[in-house]
């Protein structure tokens, strides 16, 4: 490969100016015009029969101008398991679900009108325990799971809470544990956790009289807002226009299609008003996708010589009141369920269980932090039962060029050792330092991996407008949540067509205009639109050299272009401009050559396969993407409060496109994975969300950020644009075990479960004395 | 009738008279009428830091304060930071050291920082988490802000 320019390089963001000043343009920041506001009112019981709804004094309220219910309007919306409609329809089946909308002149007479509808229910018995959920008995939550139009790569039971029910059966379990020396059996429990991106879900929506849709939306996917609005409201593509602002943080919860189609009846009764609905913080905590929560149970066995040979995995998953797509991660924590190691023998049964809770859905991770958590315990565990040391275990069992998943798809492009060693040696493995001043210290190690959980067929496209001058505009429908992706796409584009990063303009999708992109999620958009766009970019500038050609009478493969001129490599007076070529594009004669540059790229994965309904055997990765966190801890016996002294991170990006953001994304993932290992966590009392707001639900500031030493490792992606992968989830997966390792091996004790708070770190400690 | 009463304030140095809805926040008063989007909602009680703007030097979460209150008060928000095109310093460490990612929380961010400076030119890492505990960054970029404020006060 040529020496890269520009991938590889720290270049500032492209967004970075717009966000410092100020003037970056987020959906509320947008002067829209004949505005109507819309509030939701909510269910009052978790679980129940909707008796009687009266709108009558709401509608009469000054400034109101529509009021509507789920009967009004009982269309269902989803992306893998249709299980929900914009509004509840007949029943609830969680707290906080909306039963009617409102859309009023002002945001407060809509408040207002809100209080003044009346809703009757008759309250049923609920499940808040998945465990409880899955059993013959339970209250039925979803009476007509039979007749969902379903994705047929799940599988529900009719008749029962199952939302998915995903198996791996790989090699001989029982053979396994006959040649281990060790069983471990352990329960592990990962509670629901929140997103809590500072932007709150927002929307907004305008009926034009002539038929036509534009919706504003923080949606991670504008395409897939686009696609199931249509298919839902039965409006073709063509009339749906989607506007991406930037995203004020997604972390999972803005993917999908959420709040815009509970806004366009209302909008199509007032054509040309704009219908929009910001979301409080108490309606973004309790009405949108929280992390499912895992009820699980491994059982390991192992040799002497520490190879782990048969791993036996069940997975329960709170999916929440609807799991059109949970029944996704609880089949991505299915197939990659022996976590970054290699099993030769595998049973795994992961579920996914309807509740009466909040709806459960996707966060930073998609199931990989609450699997890997038993995972990386387990290991634990077996390290101190055989008397050996934790990182040895895991160099020993863990993936390795030519291992198999627990799906047994075999991985290539992987140095999983150097993540693990590189982290150890930051944190001064072996050496145990002393306790100091009645404080106990320990360390802790965990690895992870994780592969985008898309469809096979999930595709990407790009164009590139190169204009007169030689400049060019790359058009994607990837959006920019903060990952940086505008700026890795612009560097992939600007080395491909061997122009200056700042000769590229770039920006977020508008779906009229920008071409498709199925979501922004799974850590995918570096390696998908990364690939699309050198594509485009090769396609461009294979035109670029035709032209030239043709302009120079010189043969294409004499031309080189150094990002100003297009000259002969055999005779130096051969030479035009970018501008030449990009604008006249005609011969002195004045003779036309060409039309303008668009060049035009696009990709669909080739390397995976579906997965056997009964085996769960086949390729469901696009790529595989390893990593570690190495944590040193000190922890106070009288209080119970952990300290985190030393927090070391590594990830293998294949090649960072650019390091610096790359590291950014290495540090927001593992601060977020420290949040969660020391403070988060939904607490919910029968459904009821009880910590709505910052005060109640901690999430890490400034001032719980431990200074962290962060490692990029690059091991090419054969496939990946210039030997990127993905990794803006990654850095998340491996942070709370590795801490909970760590105050293990301070305390003695085991923690099956997090956030590791002072109170239960304390009770630990009282109950070992 | 909506009750209103006349504020007369200074805005990013410009002079200005206007009227505020009694009861209206400052944050929306900003938003809504001044047409100041930098600021933003991030909790709408004051948990969050995302509206934070400087009145009279001081940071404050503009969502906490009615903004009738503005009334004799020299209002900057991060609109008013940068000068004839020029970016200031602590603009200037945040590009330069990544220190934001979607960018939601940062106009409370830097201005939150630009306070701290002006009180401390030289803050120690324990200033520096101190004044900005009350601003939320959920896609975890306070390394590399401490980062930026330090570099802006090595100056």
């Amino acid at each position: 490969m040529a020496e890269l320019k520009i991938v590889g390089t720290s270049v500032s963001r492209k967004d970075a100016v717009e966000k410092v000043t100020g003037m970056a343009e987020f959906i509320e920041d947008r002067y829209m015009g004949p505005m109507l506001y819309a509030k939701m009112k909510k269910s009052t019981v978790a679980h129940g029969k909707i008796k009687s709804i009266d709108t009558t004094r709401a509608l009469k309220h000054p400034g109101v101008k529509a009021v509507l219910t789920g009967k009004d309007y009982p269309n269902l919306i989803g992306l893998y398991l249709i299980d929900r409609s914009f509004l509840a329809v007949e029943k609830v089946r969680f707290w906080g679900e909306p039963v009617a909308v409102v859309a009023a002149t002002t945001e407060k007479a809509a408040a207002e009108a809100v209080e003044l509808i009346e809703v009757e229910y008759e309250e049923l018995p609920g499940v808040f325990d998945p465990r409880e959920g899955m059993k013959p008995d339970a209250p039925l939550i979803h009476e007509d799971l039979a007749n969902y139009e379903i994705v047929p790569i799940f599988y529900p039971k009719a008749g029962t809470n199952i939302a998915n029910h995903f198996k791996i059966r790989k090699g001989d379990i029982n053979k396994g544990f006959e040649e281990a020396d060790l069983i471990i059996e352990r329960d592990y429990y990962v509670p629901q956790m929140q997103h809590v991106p500072i932007e709150t879900h927002k929307a907004a929506v305008q009926w034009s009289p002539d038929g036509k849709l534009t919706v504003w939306s923080t949606a991670q996917s504008p395409n897939v807002v686009r696609q199931l609005l249509s298919k839902s409201l039965d409006i073709p593509m063509h009339k749906i226009r989607v506007i991406s602002s930037y995203i004020g943080g997604g972390f999972g919860c803005k993917a999908g299609a959420s709040i815009e189609g509970l806004l366009v009846p209302i909008a199509q009764k007032f054509p040309g008003h704009i219908v929009r609905i910001v979301f409080t913080r108490e309606e973004d905590m309790q009405g949108t996708f929280t992390r499912q929560a895992l009820y699980s149970k491994l059982k390991t066995g192992v040799r002497k010589d520490r190879r782990i040979t048969s791993l036996q995995y069940k997975m329960i998953w709170d999916g929440g009141a609807y799991t059109e797509y949970g029944v996704n991660i609880v089949r991505a924590a299915g197939y990659s369920s022996t976590g970054a190691y290699d099993i030769p023998n595998v049973k795994t049964d992961s579920y996914c269980v309807y509740t009466n809770n909040s709806i459960g859905g996707p966060v930073r991770g998609f199931g990989m932090c609450e699997m890997q958590w038993g995972i990386e315990r387990q290991l634990e565990v077996i390290a101190r039962e055989l008397d050996m040391d934790p990182l040895e275990v895991r160099l020993i069992n863990g993936m390795k060029k030519g291992s198999s998943t627990a799906s047994g798809q075999v991985v290539h492009d992987l140095d999983y050792d150097k993540c693990l060693k590189v982290v150890a040696d930051k944190i001064g493995w072996g050496k145990k330092e002393s306790n100091r001043n009645g404080k106990y210290r320990g360390k802790g190690i965990a690895g992870l991996v994780k592969c985008p959980a898309q469809p096979s067929n999930a595709a990407s496209s790009a164009i590139i407008r190169i204009n007169e001058d030689g400049t060019a505009h790359v058009m994607i429908g990837a959006t920019e949540m903060g990952q940086g992706m505008l700026t890795a796409i612009s560097q992939i584009a600007a080395e491909t067509l061997h122009i200056p990063v700042d000769k590229i303009d770039i920006k977020v999708p508008d779906t009229d205009f920008t071409p498709y992109e199925w979501q922004s999620v799974g850590s995918r958009i570096t390696y998908t639109c990364g690939t699309s766009v050198k594509r485009a970019a090769e396609d461009a500038l294979g035109q670029i050299y035709r032209v030239a050609a043709d302009l120079l009478e010189t043969p294409e493969e004499d031309l080189s272009f150094d990002g100003k001129n297009i000259f002969s490599t055999n005779n130096s007076d051969k030479k035009a401009t970018i501008r030449e070529v990009a604008d006249s594009c005609k011969k002195c004669t004045g003779e036309g050559i060409a039309g303008p540059i668009i060049g035009r790229g696009s990709f669909v994965p080739t390397n995976m396969t579906n997965l056997d309904p009964e085996t769960g055997q086949g390729n469901p990765g696009l790529f595989y993407c390893f990593g570690a966190t190495g944590v040193e801890v000190e922890v106070d016996p009288e209080t119970g409060v952990v300290t985190v002294l030393q927090l070391a991170c590594s990830i293998d990006a294949g090649k960072a496109v650019n390091p610096q953001l790359c590291t950014a994304q290495l540090h927001g993932g593992t601060i977020m994975g420290l949040s969660t290992a020391l403070y988060e966590e939904v607490c919910f009392d029968k459904g009821i969300m009880l910590n709505r707001n910052f005060t109640d639900y901690k999430i890490a500031t400034i001032d719980n950020t431990p200074h962290m030493d962060s490692f990029i490792i690059e091991t090419p992606e054969t496939h990946g644009p210039y030997g990127a992968r993905g990794i803006g989830e990654q850095p998340m997966i491996g942070v709370a075990p590795a801490i909970a390792n760590a105050v293990c091996n301070a305390l003695g004790v085991e923690f099956n479960t997090f956030p590791l708070t002072p109170e239960r770190v304390w009770q630990a400690v009282k109950d070992k004395k | 009738m909506t009750e209103k009463m006349p504020v007369n304030f200074t805005v990013n140095g410009d002079k200005e008279e206007r009227e505020a809805v009694v009861g209206q926040t400052l944050l929306k008063f900003i938003r809504d009428e001044l047409h100041l989007t930098g600021a933003k909602e991030g909790c709408e009680i004051g948990e969050c830091g995302a509206c934070i703007v400087l009145l009279d030097g001081k940071p404050v979460n503009s969502c906490l304060i009615l903004a009738v209150e503005l009334d004799g008060k020299d209002l900057v928000t991060i609109e008013g930071l940068s000068k004839n095109g020029e970016l200031d310093r602590v603009q200037k460490a945040f590009i330069k050291h990544a220190a934001f990612q979607c960018g939601y929380c940062t106009p409370g961010m830097i201005l939150s920082a630009r306070a701290l400076l002006e009180r401390k030119p030289n803050p120690t890492d324990e200033d520096i988490n101190q004044a900005l505990s009350g601003n939320l960054c959920r896609c975890g970029a306070y390394q590399e802000i401490r980062e930026a404020i330090k570099a802006s006060s090595e100056k």
